[in-house]
């Protein structure tokens, strides 16, 4: 914490020092995030690669580009990756950092050293991850036992890998939680808190106390294949079935680590690019608490077909649904805000809409899984790969973008071009669909997920996603083009050019260092939009 | 925008709340470390339940002096622990130098048992893979040992910085932090020790 | 294009119930928040800088209608899907009793008096059937899509999945946990058939020997058996080597000796498999003792000549 006073040094936009060392050393909780911005980005297009062979191998049944083994590393390559290394950290690291100290109106977030830290396990985690294609595993991103005991791949490396990232994940969450509850600015209470902070608090608790769990899961799997412990071995006495319990302990409150923060955006989009207050405000917030509280309680929904029994079925099939209501509550919330606004159809905002509709979409299948017979049939087919898809492109990748484009004047204190992005929007928004939809067909007609190789009735809806998967990486890339191009080409940007009332917008873009001239006072909530 | 903040005095994070951030952190912290053996106690529980004979027979083969020595061997560096912490909060730097060399000698002690310990079961044959609950019990002890070792390090860390006069009544708070850190080391073994040695 | 295969099993149906009841709830719920979103962002959207907005912070009777009326459906659907779930897990009493074998990449079934097949499930129509299924090595999944049946097969305790097929017809098994090379490859027929057929098929002898082992035969038991999981007939590699080309051909080992493939070599590989592996193939195979007879045997060898 810096301890100088602020008034006799100039302050510094955070971009300005320039060269890689000042980067890498920095404890500025903005430029962390830039450093993560960057390596999940880096890491969304080479888990984006993996899927773009995924699709085009499925083009056609049989061999169209690899062979069986090959597929199946693939897969478990693009899942890992897109889970461990982008959307996991994702939001939550990029954003969250940049956001957070900015919000609450703090310097910095409690432990700034800490904070870089977390970034190097994670980039030490990501290295191990990517070194273990040198023999990559084909377990799939779900490890399940005993095949990732036999298998002959490397699983120790690419499960280490995913350990160490864990770290980065528990001490970021760990931070934020401290920051969120000890660095507050006077006045700034908890119900006048911007309601991407209630889900970066929630999606932070979720971080500490899953991730040691998946740590100590995957702990147990390495030391299985080294030692052979048993634990997981039929073979040897163990259950397969305590492994998955112990894995969806972790991964299944993992998925809200990912869409909880993609909810935070969109509660800061909507109300700005209608100038209303959010409507609901409490609700929301906390709705964010009661997913994260009740997503502990649901694991075995993954389970229903493995054999658990009839009471726990019921259970935890009765426990999903209660995440339901919490999650309908905000989509109802977010589309009222917009009555009797003034809307303007920016792209952030286009982003915000695309992510309601298709996270909409994302959450009633899901309602179809929850439901226990339905879910018999529907378990292991594309309709889950769909459904997933729905939930982590649809809701997180879309509230990611949403975010890029909402706050890219303020963290980079550029413009881009509107009318391209809106163009890559709509590329995006038409190619995720037709890569995706097609797939819940897919499923309902039982299609199972992780086969190389299909019966020839299911072709024409196969060829229709691969195409999508094509529109959709050409929407994302020009995109991507468009954000790089306005760094350089782009005009600069106004201290609060959307006309947001949150404090990180009362800074001058890009922020400078340690964010504040002087801590501000807060004396209304954030959402005082059309306030007489 | 100007009625929603107003422009406070000049504020700079103060002591009390580092102190309180940090303190809080460290209890999240431990939180996490509770949860990663939690995994493992789960794993206990269920296969306890599932081969209650194996259990029974082959806890028989753990050698319960040196578990109980070590056991008392971590009380007392908890103990010496927490008179080191309130030494400083006393102003005694002295004595907080003895003290933390004290934890330490106890918990060098600690490994070097169980270095003998662990020597003596492979000589007898167990392994981690041997049966589940040798698995079990190398898995814990193993993770324990690990934290045990982290401990000691961050311990030394203390006390190397205690030589350069940083800690004082006023400023120790990470001595403190420390502290909770080896408590939590010596409970977790509080807990293994009767469930791997004593019931069976 | 249908959206769900064929209904063959007498709970398929009400299976399909649920799904249509959902969807449609579900569509309703979609379409309304879908013409809100549209409906606002049109009709409201910005003419100009500095529109005024009412200040309007939520509303108590709204956020509690939805909450209560979603809560209120999603109960139902709860319990509409626990209740089919309980029907499809609990079998009747009077079941006739087939073991499932999964291991990688095939299907054994067990009839009650001995009979085996392989990735061929036979069973007669409006017979409760009941599936004792246990893995040999990794997990699998029994799926037959038409009876809208699932069931995960572990190695560690057994499972069980019970149907009544409705409709006589063949209909697709596929393996839906992921388990492998072969995964996608582990596929099987349910062959539904007239209670008399049923009684006729496994009242016949396994297979009438038709003189010499023919090259046909062994074709048939290519596929029978499951051998095309795993060994191509086009040369192609799958998991183990293909069968194109290999009669007579010199296989180097793992441990660096030479074989050539002949009669011996091939009873050897499919009675032990693991006792020599080729160079560069996983020892995956499982063996099939006791499953394919020494005129199976003759006839897998008389039709590997074929394929030069």
């Amino acid at each position: 914490m810096a301890n100088h006073t602020i008034a006799e040094t100039i302050p510094m936009p955070y971009l300005e020092e320039k060269g890689l060392i000042s980067w890498l050393t920095s404890t500025d909780h903005k430029r962390i995030s830039i450093l993560y911005l960057l390596s999940i980005s880096t890491f969304f297009i080479v888990g984006g690669i993996a899927a773009l062979l995924v699709r085009l191998e499925l083009l056609t049944p049989g061999k169209t580009i690899v062979d069986a083994h090959t597929y199946n590393t693939l897969f478990t390559f693009h899942g890992t990756v897109m889970v461990f290394l982008f959307i996991v950290p994702g939001l939550a690291a990029s954003f969250g950092n940049f956001l957070i100290p900015l919000m609450i109106g703090a310097r910095d977030v409690a432990f700034p050293r800490l904070n870089l830290m977390s970034w190097y396990l994670y980039i030490a985690g990501a290295i191990i991850i990517i070194a273990s294609l040198l023999q990559p595993a084909d377990t799939g991103w779900t490890f399940y036992t005993p095949y990732s005991i036999r298998t002959g791949t490397d699983v120790i490396l690419l499960t280490f890998g995913i350990f160490v990232a864990g770290f980065s994940s528990i001490l970021t969450g760990l931070n934020f939680i401290v920051t969120i509850q000890k660095l507050r600015a006077p006045g700034m209470t908890w119900h006048r808190l911007p309601l991407f902070i209630w889900a970066s608090y929630a999606t932070a608790i979720l971080q500490v106390l899953a991730t040691p769990v998946i740590g100590i899961s995957l702990l147990l799997l390495i030391a299985e294949r080294v030692f052979g412990i048993g634990f997981f071995d039929p073979a040897k006495g163990g259950d397969p079935v305590l492994f998955q319990h112990f894995f969806w302990f972790y991964s299944h409150p993992a998925v809200y680590i990912m869409i909880i923060p993609a909810m935070g955006v969109i509660s800061e989009i909507i109300p700005v690019f209608s100038r209303k207050p959010i409507f609901g405000y409490k609700a929301i917030a906390y709705s964010s608490l009661a997913i994260a509280l009740i997503s502990f309680l649901v694991w075995a929904h993954h389970m229903f077909t493995n054999g658990i029994s009839q009471l726990a079925a019921m259970i935890f099939s009765f426990l999903t649904f209660l995440v339901a209501i919490p999650t309908a509550i905000k989509v109802f919330n977010w589309t009222a805000t917009m009555y009797r606004g003034s809307i303007d159809l920016k792209s952030p905002m286009l982003y915000a809409l695309s992510f309601i509709f298709l996270f909409t979409i994302g959450g009633l299948t899901g309602v179809f899984l929850a439901a226990l017979a339905v879910d018999v049939h529907i378990h292991d087919t594309y309709f889950v790969v769909a459904h997933m898809h729905y939930v982590m492109i649809g809701g997180t990748v879309m509230g990611f973008l949403a975010a890029l484009h909402f706050w890219y004047p303020k963290i980079t204190g550029k413009m881009f071009n509107e009318k391209v992005a809106k163009i890559a929007w709509a590329l995006i928004f038409i190619g995720f669909n037709v890569t995706f939809f097609p797939q819940f067909i897919l499923g309902t007609e039982g299609m199972p997920r992780r086969y190389y190789d299909y019966m020839p009735k299911y072709q024409p809806l196969h060829e229709l996603s691969t195409i999508g998967s094509w529109i959709l990486a050409a929407g994302l890339f020009l995109m991507a083009i468009n954000l790089i191009r306005g760094l350089s080409n782009g005009e600069k940007a106004p201290q609060n050019p959307y006309g947001s009332l949150s404090l990180e917008w009362q800074v001058p873009s890009p922020p400078p260092h340690e964010n504040f001239e002087e801590i501000p006072y807060v004396t209304d909530w954030t959402y005082g939009y059309g306030k007489k | 925008m100007e009625e929603m903040v107003e422009r406070a005095h000049a504020h700079h994070v103060d002591p009390v709340v580092g102190y309180e951030s940090s303190k809080f952190g460290m209890w999240l912290f431990i939180a996490t470390e509770l949860l990663l053996f939690g995994g493992l106690f789960t794993a206990y529980t269920i296969y306890r339940a599932k081969y209650p004979e194996m259990f029974h027979e082959q806890h028989l083969e753990l050698n319960k002096p040196i578990g109980a020595i070590n056991t008392v061997i971590l009380i007392c560096s908890s103990l010496t622990m927490a008179l080191g912490v309130t030494s400083i909060k006393r102003g005694k730097q002295e004595l907080l130098r003895l003290f933390l060399s004290l934890t330490i000698l106890f918990g060098m002690m600690f490994l070097i048992n169980k270095y003998f310990e662990w020597g003596h079961e492979f000589r007898d044959g167990n392994y981690p893979g041997t049966s589940i609950f040798f698995s079990l019990y190398f898995m814990m002890t193993g993770l324990h040992m690990i934290h045990v070792i982290a401990g000691l390090l961050v311990l030394a860390v203390m006390l190397a910085l205690s030589f350069t006069g940083r800690f004082s009544d006023k400023y120790n708070t990470p001595v403190e932090l420390g502290g909770i850190y080896w408590h939590l080391v010596d409970l977790i073994w509080i807990y293994l020790f009767p469930l791997l040695y004593l019931i069976g | 294009m249908s959206l769900l295969p064929e209904a063959a099993s007498d709970f398929a149906g009400k299976v399909d119930h649920i799904i249509w009841f959902v969807t449609v709830i579900s569509l309703i719920f979609f379409i309304l928040v879908s013409f809100f979103l549209v409906y606002f962002a049109i009709k409201y959207r910005r003419k100009k800088e500095n529109e005024e907005t009412p200040y309007i912070t939520g509303s108590h009777i709204l956020e509690t209608l939805w909450t209560v009326i979603p809560s209120i459906l999603l109960i139902i659907i709860f319990a509409y899907g626990f209740l089919v779930f309980r029907e499809i897990k609990t079998p009747p009493s009077n079941t006739l009793e087939i073991n499932v074998t999964g291991r990688q990449w095939l299907w054994q079934f067990k009839y009650d008096n001995g009979k085996t097949t392989i990735n061929e499930l036979r069973v007669p129509e409006g017979k409760p059937i009941r599936l004792v299924m246990k893995s040999e090595d990794v997990n699998h999944g029994f799926f037959v899509p038409a009876f809208r049946a699932k069931q995960d097969l572990m190695a560690s305790m057994y499972t069980q999945l019970w149907f009544k097929a409705t409709k006589i017809g063949t209909y697709d098994l596929f393996c839906t946990q992921y388990c492998g090379t072969g995964h996608s490859a582990m596929l099987g027929k349910v062959i539904v058939m007239s209670p008399e057929d049923y009684e006729k098929w496994e009242k016949s002898e396994e297979q009438v020997a038709t003189g010499a082992p023919s090259a046909e035969r062994g074709k048939e038991l290519y596929v029978q058996r499951g051998c095309n999981a795993c060994h191509s007939v086009d040369g192609t590699r799958i998991v183990g080597p293909t069968w194109k080309g290999l009669w007579g051909k010199e296989e180097v080992m793992q441990d660096g000796q030479k074989v050539t493939v002949d009669e011996n070599y091939v009873r050897e590989s499919i009675l032990e498999p693991q006792a020599k592996i080729v160079n560069g193939y996983p020892p995956v195979m499982p063996s099939f003792k006791g499953v394919v007879s020494d005129e199976d045997i003759s006839a897998i060898i008389a039709y590997m000549k074929t394929l030069k």
